[in-house]
């Protein structure tokens, strides 16, 4: 019964590790085509307290990087941060016009249905750093969820 | 390093006095689509959701190598409406974005897809090969087209239609800035509409069959 016990507050700690302090939703990579060497991880990020995504992992991509895309003037601007915060309670989006994971150097074709291991580093406002790893599959090249007819989102530039 | 000497990065497409004022309305009002019907009593305006450039004194045209390795220009496609788009294949968010944005509309035009040839443009032709251009616009729809060139054809291109890019270095590798804008020429081959990125495929879509239904002047 003992044992029982012990294994059942294994699998919850696991359960609320997998959980992690942020909650991730919906991550998904775009494929790609044969010799594209770089695609972008999105999904939507929520810290149960304040906290920031400080690095990015995955088995599949030689480099991975956090970037912001913005719109200046009619102008696609793609740049790398430093790290992306995450005020507690407030769900953050990574999707196509704002913020995504970049993967870079890519050793193989991301193919439609493919299932993308990507960790991701968090770090606490107490500097202590926590590793999740997710699952994101693979939507079409073509993928646009929740695009429809909706503007294309661009975030703001700020100067 | 391919960088088009642009005086600007933003498109400013004052053709006149008329437009100009429409535009700092638009800014004003911090809405720029819908505004050119704000004309002036009496002249007949144009209906466009995107940006008007009937007239403009640049994007007149290209002279590029499609993925088959043939010369294009842009009288290849007398009698359709092309809509041209600058981007790079290793771009994860606006390319693809604009490309699925441009197949849709092909759906929306139903039997008239036909009518409408979609054209991207390389700023990025030492990765982009023929090859990778070809298997990336099979992606997103059968007809589309993509050219490429060498590094002096593609700072021309962009420079002759005012759109900008600019080699960004990240980490081990790089990305493109660019113009996110599509351009639209008449059946006659002539210079039209710029539609902006955040615009919608019903905006697109909109503006495209203006321009199929337009009478051949």
């Amino acid at each position: 019964m003992k044992h029982l016990i012990s294994i059942a507050l294994i699998a919850a700690s696991a359960g609320a590790l997998a959980q992690s302090s942020v909650e991730i939703k919906d991550p998904w990579v775009r494929a790609t085509v044969a010799q594209q060497k770089a695609t972008g991880a999105f999904m939507q990020l929520t810290a149960k307290a304040d906290s920031k995504l400080v690095e990015a992992k995955s088995p599949v991509a030689g480099v991975v990087e956090i970037h912001e895309m913005a719109m200046d003037n009619n102008v696609m601007k793609m740049r790398q941060i430093p790290g992306l915060a995450l005020p507690a309670g407030k769900a953050v989006e990574l999707k196509p016009g704002g913020y995504h994971v970049m993967l870079l150097d890519l050793k193989a074709q991301v193919k439609e249905g493919d299932v993308v291991p990507v960790t991701l580093v968090f770090e606490g406002k107490d500097g202590k750093r926590e590793t999740v790893e997710i699952k994101a599959p693979a939507k079409p090249l073509a993928a646009m969820p929740a695009m429809a007819n909706k503007p294309a989102p661009a975030a703001e530039h700020k100067h | 390093m391919p960088h088009a000497p642009s005086s600007s990065p933003s498109l400013v497409p004052l053709t006149g006095r008329r437009q100009s004022l429409l535009w700092l309305a638009a800014g004003a009002a911090g809405l720029l689509s819908g505004c050119d019907r704000l004309s002036p009593a009496g002249q007949p305006a144009p209906t466009f959701k995107g940006i008007d450039i009937t007239g403009a004194d640049y994007a007149r045209g290209f002279s590029l190598t499609d993925f088959n390795g043939r010369l294009r220009t842009l009288a290849d496609f007398k009698d359709q409406v092309v809509m041209l788009y600058f981007g790079f294949v290793q771009c994860p968010d606006v390319c693809p974005t604009a490309l699925t944005r441009a197949a849709a509309v092909m759906e929306r035009l139903g039997p008239r897809a036909g009518d409408l040839q979609v054209i991207f443009v390389t700023v990025d032709p030492e990765r982009d090969t023929p090859e990778l251009l070809r298997e990336y616009m099979a992606a997103f729809h059968p007809a589309f087209l993509a050219l490429t060139g060498n590094a002096e054809q593609i700072a021309q291109t962009a420079k002759d239609f005012r759109a900008f890019y600019k080699k960004v270095p990240t980490g081990s590798s790089y990305t493109m800035d660019h113009t996110a804008l599509s351009y639209l020429f008449d059946r006659q081959g002539r210079i039209r509409v710029a539609l902006r990125h955040e615009q919608t495929v019903d905006d697109y879509t909109a503006d495209i069959r203006a321009l199929l239904d337009a009478p051949a002047a």
